[in-house]
């Protein structure tokens, strides 16, 4: 089945998600959708899996155009999707599993049609099992699976359902080795019958390995598609575009080290982070580099003492605050501005004065006149476009941001930003940095993640490059370029180990 | 949960329309149960504000309403379930009741009343403290735990009424013996109405939570635990702390409502069995319906206690059961949170937040 997706659009509030895709998949191939966090790959699958209605766009299987309202429909056209995590359940059998969604049998009539057939189902799964050289108990709990092998099962029912588009999203996350080696063979063998693959990831030697077509996204267009055989530097440059000229650099005196990390360890059952060592000083700004869900985030979160090193030291000011609570943090001066805006950052339901009464706490009563005069003041200083009175929510997400910087305490000794400008314009990226600058000058020091790497080389003293939990030595921004940056982040380049303070 | 964030004006809308649809279904049921629609309403409504008498009847249904809406006010500013809250006014009848028995005649009766309302807030607060500590450290969901809670706080009033604070020779589950009219609440007479005391203490206690919900740190912090409790906790605020004084706050107010039931102007002035008598379950009922707006409680509470009282009288004049209250209140709720269901779809983005 030839596979069309023609002008798709889809937002989502402000941010423009899939603004404008086409791309073409050929019977018989496996086509890879590459990209960074954010770039619209998985929106664009959800839309051709059912899971979201486009705004405007059309698909067309075979040429014939289509509409896809629920999961169940694009099944029933031979669209399957494998998750990410896997969808199944766990406390039923691999049988149970593979047998799920399956329609009772057209001839059969009566009682006998709501009864599953487990004979027959069991064979299947044999047949199907034999052809791709999956090796799976059929009576075993699907909890007690590798995810490697969830993911067999859930591939083979939907191929039983009759699946001609399999669509695979970051499959290779959670999985060993062998496993990816068979994952891959069978890719391969599905597309030699003529199925579309549609592979979505961000790891390059992967595309490369598999994939006969790709196609780069980048901030929810199409940055260009490319038939097999291509190379890695063609794919990043796709994926982050060209070095751009930096301004120059603020020189900003650095002063005594203020957060110290040593052997820091962080547990996770997705990328745990070892063993960083690092030493950040006074008026310094440390930039986090890395493919969401590459360790950034907890990384960040284990500074701010929101969640406990699982081994190693975190000192900030001298002082060994290895272990204890958050607001021991927060009392060293720590502040932490999450990415998730609202209902992690900022709360959903309170006005911007509101929000400032919390974060002054005075005493048992509120003086609501004080706030909300503290709050239009500032307001003005910060440029907020809104006023005391405004709910949090109704902001734009760059007014968001200014608020959450508006919020911070006077005194700030370590400042730990996620993506401080995601998705904001140009102006209000400059009033961030400008005010990040002004905190730099009075020595707070600084960590951020970005996905912006023109962002991170602008604005960084020295660059972390986070790679499945790995955690590079930090690099001087100065001498890095956007490509370099680029094939470390999407591990073209192994990122090493071992660390210096 | 989106309940707290309309205005004002809207929640009363909402009532309004509510209850004139909620009027049409009632009128519905009673005619195909044979009966006139308007003669029950009057009926209804004489039975509720006919007399004086029948007026201090539904202050006195009122108040332990009031209390109970008020304390839940706390806990759904909060954005928790206190199902529990059943359990609470229990044991603040329990702990009133045993202070009773256990000081007078020892200590003069105006000092046993004080103490005895002081520790049902003690022994209400101390259950529906368990309720939130079983949430913040036992990961129980407060519904399942308020509801276990609620049994084993029944259970206890049997066991007490037919066992340790039986009547002398008798073993029955209709209460321990009556308190001595000494210490009842007192009432006040405002020509020609005679007004329950405890109505007084419950106008308070709500007017007190509306205050604290709105001028206080306590009340802000609890408002933003409510919305986001994640965003909180980030932000530095306690929330676990937050969490148990909602749920310690809100019992306190649910046991001085069992407090009232035990000693109250016009109660039966003895501890009985399920002595809560869905009184809390009610008022959440009432909280659902006036979201975070005490003024609203206070006016539903007050319906709510005129049609429960008044709908006594269909079963005396008119052969009906006077369960029809139940069935007016409960489909007032229901059509209220239906229609505020259909706003939120009809207009998106607010409903999902």
């Amino acid at each position: 089945m030839r596979v069309e997706l023609r002008d798709i659009h889809k937002s989502f509030g402000p941010v423009r998600a899939n603004d404008g895709i086409s791309l073409t998949a050929e019977a018989g191939t496996v086509h890879g959708l590459l990209g960074e966090n954010g770039a619209g790959k998985s929106t664009l699958m959800k839309i051709l899996s059912g899971f979201t209605v486009p705004d405007r766009g059309e698909i067309l299987l075979d040429g014939a155009p289509v509409r896809i309202a629920s999961p169940a429909e694009a099944l029933r056209l031979g669209i399957g999707m494998l998750h990410q995590d896997p969808l199944d359940f766990p406390t039923l059998s691999v049988l149970d599993n593979f047998m799920m969604g399956r329609p009772g049998s057209r001839r059969r009539h009566g009682l006998a049609g709501l009864l599953p057939d487990r004979r027959r189902a069991r064979e299947a799964l044999r047949a199907l099992a034999a052809q791709f050289a999956f090796s799976l108990d059929p009576d075993a709990p699907c909890g007690g699976l590798s995810v490697g092998e969830r993911q067999q099962v859930e591939i083979l029912r939907l191929l039983w359902l009759g699946v001609r588009v399999l669509i695979l999203d970051e499959p290779t996350t959670a999985i060993s080795e062998p496993q990816r080696v068979k994952l891959f063979a069978a890719l391969r063998t599905m597309a030699g019958q003529g199925k579309v693959v549609f592979f979505v990831s961000h790891k390059l030697q992967e595309v490369l390995a598999l994939c006969d077509a790709v196609t780069v996204l980048r901030a929810g267009r199409v940055a260009g598609a490319l038939e097999a055989p291509c190379t890695p530097g063609q794919l990043v440059a796709l994926m982050f575009g060209r070095d751009l000229p930096h301004s120059p650099r603020t020189g900003i005196a650095h002063g005594p080290p203020i957060l110290e990390l040593d052997a820091l360890a962080v547990d996770d059952a997705r990328a745990p982070i070892a063993d960083v060592s690092l030493r950040v000083r006074t008026g310094e700004v440390i930039g986090l580099a890395g493919l969401e869900g590459s360790g950034q985030r907890l990384f960040l979160q284990a500074c701010a003492g929101l969640i406990p090193a699982a081994a190693g030291r975190v000192s900030i000011a001298g002082r060994d605050v290895t272990g204890r609570p958050y607001r021991e943090f927060l009392a060293a001066g720590v502040a932490y501005v999450p990415a998730g805006r609202l209902g992690e950052a900022l709360i959903p339901g309170l006005t911007v004065a509101e929000h400032l009464a919390l974060a002054e706490r005075p005493g048992v009563f509120v003086d609501w006149r004080a706030a909300s005069r503290a709050a239009a003041q500032r307001i003005r200083e910060f440029s907020v476009r809104g006023t005391p009175r405004t709910p949090v929510q109704d902001l734009s997400g760059g007014n968001q941001q200014r608020v959450l910087l508006a919020l911070l305490p006077q005194r700030i000794t370590v400042l730990l930003m996620e993506h401080p400008t995601r998705g904001l314009d140009v102006e209000s990226a400059q009033a961030i940095w400008a005010h990040v600058l002004e905190r730099r000058r009075r020595g707070t020091a600084v960590l951020f993640s970005s996905s912006d790497l023109d962002e991170l080389l602008e604005h960084s003293d020295r660059i972390l490059v986070f790679f499945s939990g790995r955690v590079s030595a930090p690099l001087d921004a100065r001498h890095t370029s956007v490509e370099q940056l680029g094939r470390l982040i999407a591990g073209e380049e192994p990122v090493g180990r071992e660390m210096r303070p | 949960m989106s309940v707290a964030g309309t205005s004002p004006l809207r929640t009363i809308a909402t009532g309004v329309l509510g209850l004139v649809v909620t009027a049409a279904c009632g009128a519905g049921i009673l005619s195909a149960l044979g009966a006139s629609p308007w003669e029950a309403y009057r009926l209804i409504a004489a039975g509720a504000f006919g007399s004086p008498e029948r007026i201090s009847y539904v202050l006195t249904a009122w108040t332990p309403l009031l209390l109970c809406a008020a304390g839940l006010l706390l806990t759904f500013a909060a954005g928790v379930w206190n199902i529990g809250i059943e359990g609470q006014v229990i044991f603040g009848a329990v702990f009133a009741t045993g202070l009773l028995r256990a000081l007078d005649p020892g200590v003069p009766a105006w000092a046993g009343v004080v103490l005895a309302g002081l520790g049902a807030m003690l022994g209400g607060a101390l259950w529906g403290g368990l309720a939130g500590a079983l949430r913040a450290y036992g990961n129980v969901n407060e519904i399942f735990g308020g509801l276990g809670l609620n049994f084993i706080a029944g259970s206890l009033t049997v066991y007490l009424v037919l066992g340790p604070w039986a009547r002398p020779g008798i073993a029955s589950t209709s209460g321990t013996l009556p308190f001595p009219d000494r210490l009842w609440l007192p009432t006040f007479a405002a020509p020609p109405l005679v007004v329950p005391g405890e109505a007084i203490l419950g106008l308070v206690a709500i007017g007190l939570v509306a205050g604290a919900l709105r001028g206080t740190q306590f009340g802000l912090r609890l408002k933003a635990i409510g919305k986001s409790s994640r965003a909180a906790y980030i932000r530095g605020i306690p929330v676990t702390r937050g969490l148990l004084w909602a749920f310690a706050g809100c019992g306190g107010l649910a046991g001085l409502a069992g407090y009232v039931l035990v000693i109250g102007a016009y109660s039966r002035h003895q501890l009985f069995p399920l002595i809560s008598g869905g009184y809390g379950f009610l008022a959440i009922l009432v909280v659902l319906l006036a979201g975070s707006n005490a003024l609203a409680g206070i006016l539903i509470s007050a319906f709510f206690a005129a049609v429960s009282t008044g709908s006594l009288q269909l079963p005396l004049q008119m052969h009906l059961d006077s369960s029809i209250s139940g069935i007016l209140e409960g489909t007032l709720v229901l059509l209220a949170l239906f229609m505020r269901g259909m706003q939120a779809r009809l207009a998106p983005g607010e409903g999902d937040r």
